[in-house]
Parts: structure tokens; C-alpha cells; sequence
């Protein structure tokens, strides 16, 4: 025990401390829900659009519908499709002959075996993509849900298959057959933190958690938020994909929106004055805590101050 | 870890957190581990000793002074830097105030080093000592019968012993029954708990008091209302409203008309143990998800289908999902049609089911 | 510097005169120097282990200097306002004043935070620590006579621990405490017959209960827990003085003595040592990582909730237990006889307790052991409590993880329906699993005497077939091959079975 007095050994205090690091570097492996994934991802969250969309226009314009009124299967309801009321922005993307066949060429190698060649869907396979719009498209483009391997499978967050250019080929080729509504648009610098705080809390954490670390619903995986962009949060809440509900104008309005996306981009870094935030899911992390460090640390004194049981 | 998977497949985080458990478990053991420092090890058998499981009957105590000026000179040391620290928690809480991470690590790292202190010279300073005290035999055979004896004595004289003890006993939990009795006050019967402030008639507002309109309510979206004028942290207050399409309703012939265009409300309060219910799903394209629409309870995920009256299809909970008839009045606003069909909130001894 | 040491020799003389006369005033009016010498004397016998309990003593300390603090500016009160403070995200919502002040001690008293912060890890590390020391305690065997009775006590404290720290949490009325208050609600409700009454007693009335609640709360977490515990710890250590502490076998240790070192100086040293560590360690974490951050989490109300709450991990047992009962609600003639909550939520703790209160006299029972023990065991050392120990935790444990269930859905992609059907059978198989494993673990240490941790460092006597005693050396790492026991070793005092008395 005379541990300053001898100088062959390892101290034991190193030996703890060592002990008491790696315990804490556990933690940080096992209780994360987003450190090693998102730390070993090959794509971080970037806090401002892709350029080469976004183009944003306040005109509402008339919806075109070139492959003709978006149809239900009498058997398949589906959430109401969600025009923007008029006077709310829109999302434009960028859209030329050279696009929408390369689109289609894409259509055709990625999309096509389930989604069938004219967009009709193909029944308990995957839907029609005739008048979804361009907003789902891109939602699920870019957050790299589709293309999906097995279409039985959970779509969920993945690196995005396309690159943007190919995206707006595939929402330019998408939206010229099958027609819909424009993607909504979404402006953080006009919404209000206090005011997407409240609208999140009554309107998503009972999905996503508080500060949008996910969770479960019973049937399905609901993501955390951090890689979300504003202008996806702003696609899902106006679509609703997979099991989400999805929400309109009339229920989160565009001001709403635009606060919403700006508290989700701010759950990337939530206010962690208390110190190292443990991921900000509340007390499980909280109690790895108490045991693995507080209370490892202080059976690592007791073991300094209480001598061995010994046979001398 | 994002919500996709990213090539890591469940097998490979398993393995991650194998590998940092044992990694965690070497580094434990390498923090243990005693090395053997001359003298006979620690831990020899107990079979190899006499009585009480010793080795030998040598008296163990001893007394060494240390007499070690390297280790006061630690102590004073850390007495210093336990000092500095002290002085650093007052600065910081004068100058900067509100920076819980200095403040915190200027009393922590102050208080470790007396810690430090206070051991190094309990263990290195002071005198060491081992001795040997013995114990007290614990039931001492005589003092024990002369409290029986002596208490028994109080009853000297005394001949309706028995008289005495029953009225006694009686009157004892008369009064601290009366005592008690003030208790009651702190709250209500139980029946009170059936009440819920909705009324046939009230009309469905959201947070901010704005009536909600039948149309206003989409397929595949859910609301919470709350009822015109009613108190919204009322237990009862908070109800769903969803509009199911007409293949997923499946309501008993008695509620037939409670569900008009669709539109179709619940408690919002889980009828297991009180949490409201903040999840819906609802499958965008119903064909490829084999999931009907559905409310989820996010405390022990108790799930209710609304199509079927809210019938329980996993979880705990040990009844429906209490379901509130809707009308539209003549504007075209949502009211309440009546009673809930069953009582809101956790079940309980009287609670009205079904 | 000759006249230095002449000042110091001065000063010390000084100080042992004052010393004297200080005692002398204090004895002649209070004659305690006996009982002074005794304490100073007292022997406390070395071992790690024996400062578990310390370690709990000296947080709920500091749980009482920060509560002092945390009480001077809390609120107790439903009645609902306006936010206008510092923190911008909750600007302008309504909440409750009670949350209000909790905010304003976070952002606007100075040294608020670290103060909040430091309680709330001292209540999670209190409470860690009870559980380890009653770990270390069962599986040592120090709850035997004597110390049944503080085995007792110390089980009344831990329950108390709990309800304090929930009550606790719960006074802060943020969204994460209002979600955990229901839950307590909707179990005192489902207690067969009196739960409607009793709640609506508790509460004013039906949640969220009537203005006094949190008044009520408060008087329970500040006042009427904290004096029980403070007397009951009082008996805890009064009891352990009276029977001094047990310890392990070892070289002139026997049941009549203890051997160790005494209370002055070395032990105060060491003991006002760990109080300093504990405080530190308690303040690094208040000021380093984040604890409860409740201005995250918002004002309650009825109508909101959030995916993935989670109560503090001394309530997770209960959480996991409710998750994984199924919807059993027996109802007999238009009366729900037994809602579901209770069985995760009151039942199952019962069931637990129930069984560590009763544990000191089943084992008297079975064994027949009703002798003093003031020598601890070594857990290889009864194989069978051991095993039933091992089995009886991991039951605990298991349901203690499956309420994280769905962070483990969430981690690792594992279905939680799934998961939860799995587990309502496997709760009850794996204690078995772990009951045969443990025992014939304990069985193998027993035989091969190394240390699972250690390796192998002592030597083997035993007597071989022939009557000779042999002494196997090991070489730091392996254990020697030994023959197996025949009869009774000599001076072996650890009967497996029913020791004659």
C-alpha cells in the first residue's frame, strides 16, 4: 500500500484511473444512441442545404398533374395528400429535359422493380408514386431510405443512395409523370425557438423524445433527429412517412414549421450547461452513471483507505 | 449509433459491446490485481489453521510509528492545492457565477485533495496500529430477567388485570383512531374519480382555445383537444381526435354513430397507469406495412387500435382505451355527443369499464 | 531557527494545557471521558468492503447540506404562471411555480446548478451504494444473529431512499417527474380495494391532485423521510458500535475479537478521508456532467408526454416490472379486483422486499444455524446461498433491464414485442440458469481456492487418502492440481449443511 514509496509497480491509483477511463469510454460505446454510428458515418448532418436545390418561391402556383389526379387504391387509405395552402412557400427543384430523362434512366435501373415503370406501384409491394409530389421524393431520397433493398424492410436513415444532382433527376422525372404537390419550403431564420420547442413537445416528442433522440413506437423504429435537415423535418412532418402522422397547415403552420425545423436543428447541440450532456435521453445514462463512475470511483478510495483482508 | 444501420448489423454491435466489456473487465482486473509483496500471499485457505479459521494464534496487534517526512511533506502539499482550490470556488463564484463547470471542478478537486490529505496521513503519518478488542457477550442472563422481573412488579396489587387490559386496549384505539381520524380531510370520497369535465355539448378546442372544425381534421394526422372552458390539466381534459377512412373502422353495433365522416375521439389518458398517449402511427401506404392505424402509450407501450373501438392490441394495459361519441353541430364544430363509454385514467377498485 | 523550534515547542505545550482544561470542563459536567476513550479505542477490522455502508452514510450527508440549500428556494405550488426568465426556449409557457423556481435556482442563483446537480448524483449514488453494501452483506453472511435486526433496519432504509429520491424528482414538476407522478398515482389506485380511497386521500382528489400536493410532497421529501432516516441511521451505527463490526477470518481473528484499527487517529483519518472523497467526487460530477437537465424536458402537463422517459435507475426495477406484465385485470362481479399496475408496481417490490426481510430467518430455518456469527463467510464458502443470492438478483436485475427495453430496441434493432415476450419467460428461467452456474462456480473456488479475480495466490493443505497432510504451492497463476477433499479438514469452520449446535 505504500504506493509513493515504491516505484517498481504500476501505482494502483494509475492502474484505477486507467480502470475508471475505460469504464467511462464504455459508457460513452453503450449508452450512446448516436456516438459511434454517427461518429463512424460517412456523412455528417450539414447544418445548411445541399446547394443545387432549395430554390424557394412564395408563389403558389397551379399544381401541375400531368399523369392525371393522384389516385387511391379503394383499399389503400392513405394519408390525404397535402397541397400547400396558398401563400405558403414552396421548395422548388430544379427541372429540365436533360433531367428528367436522365431521371428516368435512373427510374428505371433503381426504382422501377418495385415501384413499377409508369409509377403505378405495385400492390403489396410498394405504392404508387403517382401524385405524391416532390417533397416525399426528396425526403426519401436524401435521407437515403430509398432505394430499399427488401421492400418489406423498415425503411430507415442511410447514406443517400444518389447523389444530389441525381436526386433532382429522380424528383424532376417523378414529378413530371406522376405529378403532385410542391415540397414544402422551410426558412429557420424566420421561426422561433421557444415556439418550435412548444410545438415539438406537443405535436412529436411523444415519438421522437424530447429533445429528439428517438425511441419506439410498438411496429416501428422512430429516429433521432440530429441528421434531419430543416427541409427534410419540414417533408416528413407535411408527409408523414412510414407510420408518422403527418401534419398540415392547419394544424402546424408555416411559422410553426419554420420554428420546428430551427428547435431540431438545435437538438444537434441542446443547452448542456450542467456539463458533459450523457446524450440528453434522461437517467438511464444518468444511472450508468452514478454506478460506473460516482460510485466506482468511491469503491476505488474504499480500497485504498481499507486494507486487504490479509493473513500476515 | 444513427436509426440507420448502416452496415452494422445487430451481430456486430453485439460484439462491440462484448469487446468493451471485456476490455472493461481486464482494466478492472489490472486495477485489482495484487501483486505479491513478499511476505506469505493473502487469501491462504481457512483449512489451514486452527479454530476460527486463523492461521496462527500470534497475537496480531502491533504499533508502528511511521515517521515518514516524505509523506508529511504530501500532506502539507495537498493541504495547499485543497487550499488554492478553495480560494479558485470563491473567485469563480464571485466573478463568474453561473459556470457550473468551474464551480463544480474548483469544490470537487478542492474537496479531493483534503480527501488525499486526510488519507495519506491516516495511513502514512500517524501512528499505525493493529489491535485486538474483544467483544461483549451480548444477552447477559441475569439483567434480562431482572427487567422481566421489575416490570412484571409494576403489576403488584392489581386484581382485575385482565379488566384493565381489555378497556385499556380499547380505548387506546378509540383515541388514536379520533387521532387519526383528521386524515380524511386531506382528501375527497372516491367516487369523484369517475368525473371528467367533459359534458354532451362542449365543444373540442386545441391548446391555444381554438375550436376545432370537422374539417379541420385529416386522415392520418392525430389532435389533442381539450373542452371549451374546461380545466385542461383536469385528468380528463386531453382527448384524441383522428379521422380513420371508413375500411379501417370497425366500431360494436352500439357505437355505430359515434364515429361521423370518420372522426373519432379517445381519452387521452392510458387506462394502465395514466400517461398520455403521445404516439400515433398510421402506415402511409397501408399495403407494404402490416400495421393498422394505431396509439401508442409511451411509458410501458400499451397499444390501441382506434378502428375497433380502442381495443388493446400489445401491452400491459388492462382494459380499452376509454372512446368519447362525437357529433358535428350545425357549423360544423366538434362537440362531445356524451359520456366516455368507460371511466378515463387508471384502473382502479370501482373503476367503470366497458 | 533554535528559536523557532523553542516557539513550536511553546505552542504544542500551550495547545496540550488548553486541550486538558477543555476536557476537564466538558467531564465534570457531562462525565463522558469513558465513553471519549471507548469511541477513540473502538476497532474498526480492515477491509474494503466495510466502507461501502460509510460511503451511503456520507452521501445522504451531502444530500442534506445541498437539500438545505435546494429547500430556501423551492416552491411548492401547482398554481400555473407565465414563464419570463432567462432560459429563451421556455419563454411564455405556462407552467407551474414550483417548475418556475426550480429553473430560476438552475439559471439564476449562483451556484444553483452545481448544487441541484450535486443532490441529484448524491441521491443516485446514495442509493447505489445502499444496494452494494446489502449486496456485500448478503453474500458474506453479515446479516446472521446479531445482526438480523439491523439487516432489518437497513432494508427499511433503502425502501425510504427510494420513495425520497423519487419524491424528489417528482417536486421538480417538470415533463419527465409529472410522467413518473401519474405512474405513482395509477399504482396507488390499483391497490385492491383501498387504491381509489388512498390516492384520493394522497392527492386532494383525482390527479393532478389539488393545489397542497406539492406542499404535501415537499413536507414527505424535506421533513417526515429524512428525520426516519436520520434515526434509523442512528440505530443502524448505535447497533454496529454496540456489536462492533464483523469481519473476515484471518490470523487471530475469532469470533470473541475483533482486530483491526482503532478509531484514533489512523481510522478518523481515513474515515474523514472518504467523507472529503465522497463530497468531491459527488461536486465533480455536480459540476462536470449533466444531471436531470429539466429546462430540456419543460412544464408538465396531463395531456403531454415523451417517448423514451425513463425514471431515476432506483425506479427502473418497477418500470420493467410493469412493461412486462401482461394485461391480467381480473374482475369479479363489476369490481376490478386487482388493476394491473399493481403487480409491477407495488406487488413486485413487496415480493422482494418480503423476501430479503425474510431471509434471516428462512436460512436459520433451513440451516438450523441460530448461533452468533460475528466471523464472516466467503461466498465459495456457502454454495448455496450463494447460488439462491445470485438467482434471486439476476431476477431483480433482469426486470431492472427490461425496463430500458426500448433504448435497447432503439441500440441494437431488436424487436420489442419481441423482446418482451421473450423475457416473461426468461425472467423466470435464467435465475434458474444462474442459480446451478453460481453454485458450481462457488463449489470450484471452494475446492481449487483461487481467486477468480486474483489468480491463484495461496497454498493447499490437505490430507490425502492416505491420512498425509500435504501443502501444494501455486505459482501466481495457476492453481496446483488437487486431490479431492477427504473428510473434514482439520480446523475447517465451514460446515456446508446443518452445523450441529
Amino acid at each position: 500500500m505504500r504506493w509513493f514509496t515504491r516505484r517498481a509497480r504500476t501505482p494502483r491509483w494509475i492502474r484505477g484511473t486507467v480502470a475508471l477511463a475505460l469504464g467511462a469510454l464504455a459508457l460513452v460505446s453503450i449508452a450512446d444512441p448516436s456516438s459511434s454510428g454517427a461518429s463512424s458515418s460517412p456523412r455528417r448532418p450539414s447544418m445548411t442545404e445541399p446547394s443545387g436545390i432549395a430554390h424557394v418561391s412564395a408563389t403558389p402556383g397551379p399544381l401541375k398533374s400531368l399523369g392525371g389526379p393522384p389516385t387511391t387504391l379503394p383499399n389503400a387509405p392513405r394519408k390525404s395528400p397535402e397541397p400547400q395552402p396558398p401563400g405558403a412557400p414552396t421548395t422548388t427543384f430544379p427541372t429540365s429535359p436533360q433531367l428528367v430523362a436522365q431521371g428516368q434512366s435512373l427510374y428505371e435501373d433503381g426504382c422501377a422493380s418495385c415501384h413499377g415503370t409508369l409509377l403505378q406501384g405495385i400492390h403489396g409491394n410498394a405504392p404508387s408514386l403517382i401524385g405524391v409530389g416532390a417533397g416525399p421524393v426528396d425526403f426519401y431520397l436524401s435521407t437515403g431510405r430509398m432505394p430499399l433493398d427488401n421492400p418489406r424492410d423498415e425503411p430507415q436513415r442511410n447514406a443517400a443512395r444518389y447523389t444530389r444532382e441525381q436526386m433532382n433527376a429522380l424528383i424532376a422525372f417523378i414529378t413530371k409523370v406522376g405529378g403532385g404537390p410542391a415540397a414544402p419550403a422551410v426558412n429557420i431564420a424566420n421561426g422561433d425557438l421557444a415556439t418550435g420547442f412548444h410545438v415539438f413537445v406537443e405535436h412529436c416528442a411523444g415519438c421522437h423524445q424530447l429533445v429528439g433522440r428517438g425511441g419506439l413506437v410498438v411496429g416501428a423504429h422512430v429516429p433521432n433527429l440530429q441528421q434531419a435537415s430543416a427541409l427534410q423535418v419540414a417533408e416528413a412532418v407535411r408527409m408523414g412517412p412510414y407510420l408518422m402522422p403527418h401534419f398540415d397547415a392547419k394544424q402546424i403552420n408555416q411559422y410553426q414549421l419554420d420554428s420546428l425545423a430551427k428547435y431540431v436543428l438545435w437538438t444537434r447541440h441542446p443547452s448542456n450547461v450542467g456539463g458533459w450532456g450523457i446524450y440528453n435521453i434522461g437517467p438511464i445514462p444518468e444511472g450508468m452513471v452514478a454506478w460506473f463512475i460516482g460510485l466506482l470511483a468511491l469503491v476505488f478510495v474504499a480500497r485504498l483507505i481499507g486494507e486487504r483482508m490479509e493473513t500476515r | 449509433m444513427t436509426d440507420g444501420s448502416e452496415g452494422n448489423g445487430p451481430a456486430a454491435r453485439v460484439g462491440r459491446g462484448l469487446g468493451v466489456l471485456l476490455a472493461l473487465r481486464t482494466a478492472w482486473r489490472a486495477a485489482r490485481r495484487e501483486e505479491p509483496v513478499g511476505g506469505p500471499p493473502p487469501g491462504s485457505p481457512p483449512g489451514s489453521g486452527g479454530a476460527d479459521g486463523n492461521g496462527s494464534d500470534r497475537d496480531p496487534s502491533e504499533r508502528t510509528v511511521p515517521a515518514n517526512p516524505r509523506a508529511e511533506l504530501l500532506v502539507a502539499g495537498l493541504l495547499m492545492l485543497a487550499a488554492v482550490a478553495g480560494v479558485g470556488f470563491i473567485l469563480v463564484y464571485a466573478i463568474v457565477q453561473t459556470n457550473t463547470q468551474l464551480l463544480g471542478l474548483a469544490l470537487g478537486l478542492g474537496l479531493l485533495f483534503l480527501a488525499a490529505a486526510a488519507i495519506v496521513a491516516g495511513k502514512f503519518v500517524v501512528p499505525q496500529e493493529t489491535s485486538v478488542e474483544p467483544r461483549d457477550v451480548l444477552l447477559k442472563e441475569e439483567p434480562a430477567e431482572e427487567v422481566v422481573e421489575i416490570i412484571e412488579a409494576g403489576g403488584e396489587g392489581i386484581s382485575r388485570r385482565g379488566l384493565l387490559t381489555v378497556t385499556g386496549g380499547l380505548a387506546g384505539a378509540c383515541v388514536l383512531g379520533a387521532a387519526a381520524a383528521p386524515i380524511a380531510s386531506m382528501g375527497p370520497p372516491a367516487h369523484l374519480l369517475h368525473q371528467t369535465p367533459w359534458r354532451r355539448g362542449i365543444r373540442f378546442v386545441n391548446e391555444d382555445g381554438t375550436v376545432y372544425a370537422a374539417s379541420d381534421i385529416s386522415i392520418g394526422s392525430f389532435y389533442t383537444a381539450l373542452p371549451e372552458g374546461g380545466n385542461p390539466d383536469s385528468l380528463g381534459a386531453g382527448i384524441l381526435v383522428i379521422r380513420l377512412p371508413s375500411v379501417w373502422i370497425n366500431l360494436p353495433p352500439a357505437r355505430h354513430d359515434w364515429a361521423p365522416q370518420g372522426i373519432m375521439a379517445f381519452s387521452k389518458i392510458c387506462p394502465h397507469a395514466g400517461c398520455a398517449i403521445n404516439l400515433y402511427r398510421y402506415p402511409l401506404d397501408s399495403q407494404t406495412v402490416n400495421a393498422p392505424p394505431a396509439f401508442t402509450c409511451p411509458c410501458h407501450y400499451s397499444t390501441f387500435t382506434p378502428g375497433d373501438g380502442g381495443k388493446l392490441i400489445f401491452g400491459p394495459a388492462g382494459r380499452e382505451l376509454p372512446q368519447m361519441p362525437v357529433m358535428i353541430d350545425s357549423d360544423g364544430n366538434l362537440r362531445c355527443a356524451g359520456p366516455f363509454d368507460s371511466d378515463i385514467g387508471p384502473s382502479w377498485w370501482g373503476v367503470r369499464r366497458v | 531557527m533554535v528559536g523557532g523550534a523553542a516557539g513550536l515547542k511553546l505552542i504544542q505545550r500551550t495547545l496540550h494545557r488548553r486541550f486538558e482544561r477543555g476536557m476537564r470542563y466538558t467531564d465534570q459536567r457531562m462525565g463522558g471521558a469513558p465513553a471519549l476513550k471507548w469511541l477513540l479505542r473502538y476497532v474498526f477490522p480492515d477491509h474494503w468492503s466495510f466502507l461501502l455502508g460509510e460511503i451511503a452514510l456520507y452521501s445522504f450527508l451531502v444530500l442534506i447540506g445541498t437539500g438545505i440549500f435546494l429547500a430556501v428556494f423551492y416552491i411548492p405550488s401547482q398554481n400555473q404562471v407565465i414563464y419570463h426568465g432567462s432560459y429563451a426556449l421556455l419563454r411564455n409557457q405556462e407552467m407551474s411555480e414550483a417548475y418556475r423556481s426550480v429553473l430560476d435556482i438552475t439559471f439564476n442563483v449562483p451556484a444553483g446548478l452545481l448544487i441541484r446537480q450535486a443532490h441529484h448524483w448524491a441521491a443516485d449514488v446514495f442509493i447505489a451504494s445502499i444496494v452494494l453494501h446489502l449486496i456485500r452483506i448478503f453474500f458474506t453472511g453479515a446479516y446472521r444473529k446479531p445482526r438480523d435486526i439491523n439487516w432489518y433496519i437497513g432494508l427499511t432504509m433503502l425502501m425510504l431512499a427510494v420513495l425520497e429520491g423519487f419524491a424528489g424528482y417528482s417536486l421538480v414538476d417538470d415533463l419527465l417527474s409529472g410522467m413518473g407522478l401519474v405512474i405513482a398515482y395509477g399504482v396507488a389506485l390499483s391497490i385492491p380495494g383501498i387504491g381509489g380511497q388512498l390516492s384520493s386521500t394522497i392527492w386532494g382528489g383525482q390527479f393532478p391532485g389539488t393545489g397542497s400536493f406539492f406542499s404535501r410532497l415537499e413536507i414527505v421529501h424535506v421533513f417526515l423521510i429524512p428525520l426516519a432516516l436520520t434515526a434509523l441511521i442512528s440505530i443502524h451505527l448505535a447497533t454496529i458500535m454496540r456489536q462492533h463490526h464483523s469481519q473476515f477470518p484471518g490470523p487471530g481473528r475469532r469470533e470473541r475479537n475483533t482486530v483491526g484499527t482503532p478509531m484514533w487517529p489512523a481510522y478518523a483519518l481515513r474515515s474523514i478521508g472518504l467523507m472529503l472523497a465522497v463530497a468531491g467526487v459527488l461536486f465533480l460530477l455536480g459540476g462536470l456532467i449533466q444531471i436531470n437537465p429539466i429546462w430540456q424536458w419543460g412544464p408538465f402537463h396531463t395531456y403531454l408526454s415523451e417517448n423514451g422517459a425513463q425514471p431515476d435507475w432506483y425506479i427502473g426495477w418497477l418500470i420493467g416490472a410493469l412493461r412486462l406484465m401482461p394485461n391480467w385485470e381480473p374482475v369479479i362481479g363489476g369490481y376490478t379486483i386487482i388493476p394491473n399496475p399493481f403487480w409491477g408496481g407495488a406487488f413486485f417490490p413487496l415480493v422482494v422486499f418480503g423476501i430479503m426481510y425474510a431471509w434471516p430467518a428462512l436460512e436459520r430455518k433451513f440451516t438450523g444455524d441460530r448461533r452468533r456469527h460475528d466471523l464472516l463467510d466467503r461466498p465459495r464458502d456457502r454454495p448455496n446461498r450463494t447460488a439462491i443470492g445470485a438467482a434471486f438478483f439476476s431476477w431483480v436485475v433482469i426486470i431492472f433491464a427490461v425496463g430500458s427495453t426500448d433504448r435497447i430496441f432503439f441500440r441494437l434493432h431488436i424487436p420489442y414485442t419481441g423482446m418482451i415476450h421473450f423475457w416473461r419467460i426468461g425472467v423466470w428461467v435464467l435465475p434458474i440458469v444462474v442459480f446451478f452456474i453460481t453454485r458450481s462456480a462457488a463449489r470450484a473456488l471452494k475446492r481449487s481456492e483461487s481467486h477468480p479475480l486474483r489468480g491463484w495466490q495461496g497454498q493447499v493443505v490437505s490430507r490425502g487418502p492416505d491420512g498425509a497432510v500435504r501443502v501444494l504451492e501455486g505459482d501466481g497463476n495457476a492453481t496446483p492440481e488437487i486431490p479431492p477433499p477427504v473428510g473434514t479438514v482439520p480446523g475447517h469452520d465451514y460446515p456446508e449443511q446443518k452445523p450441529s449446535e
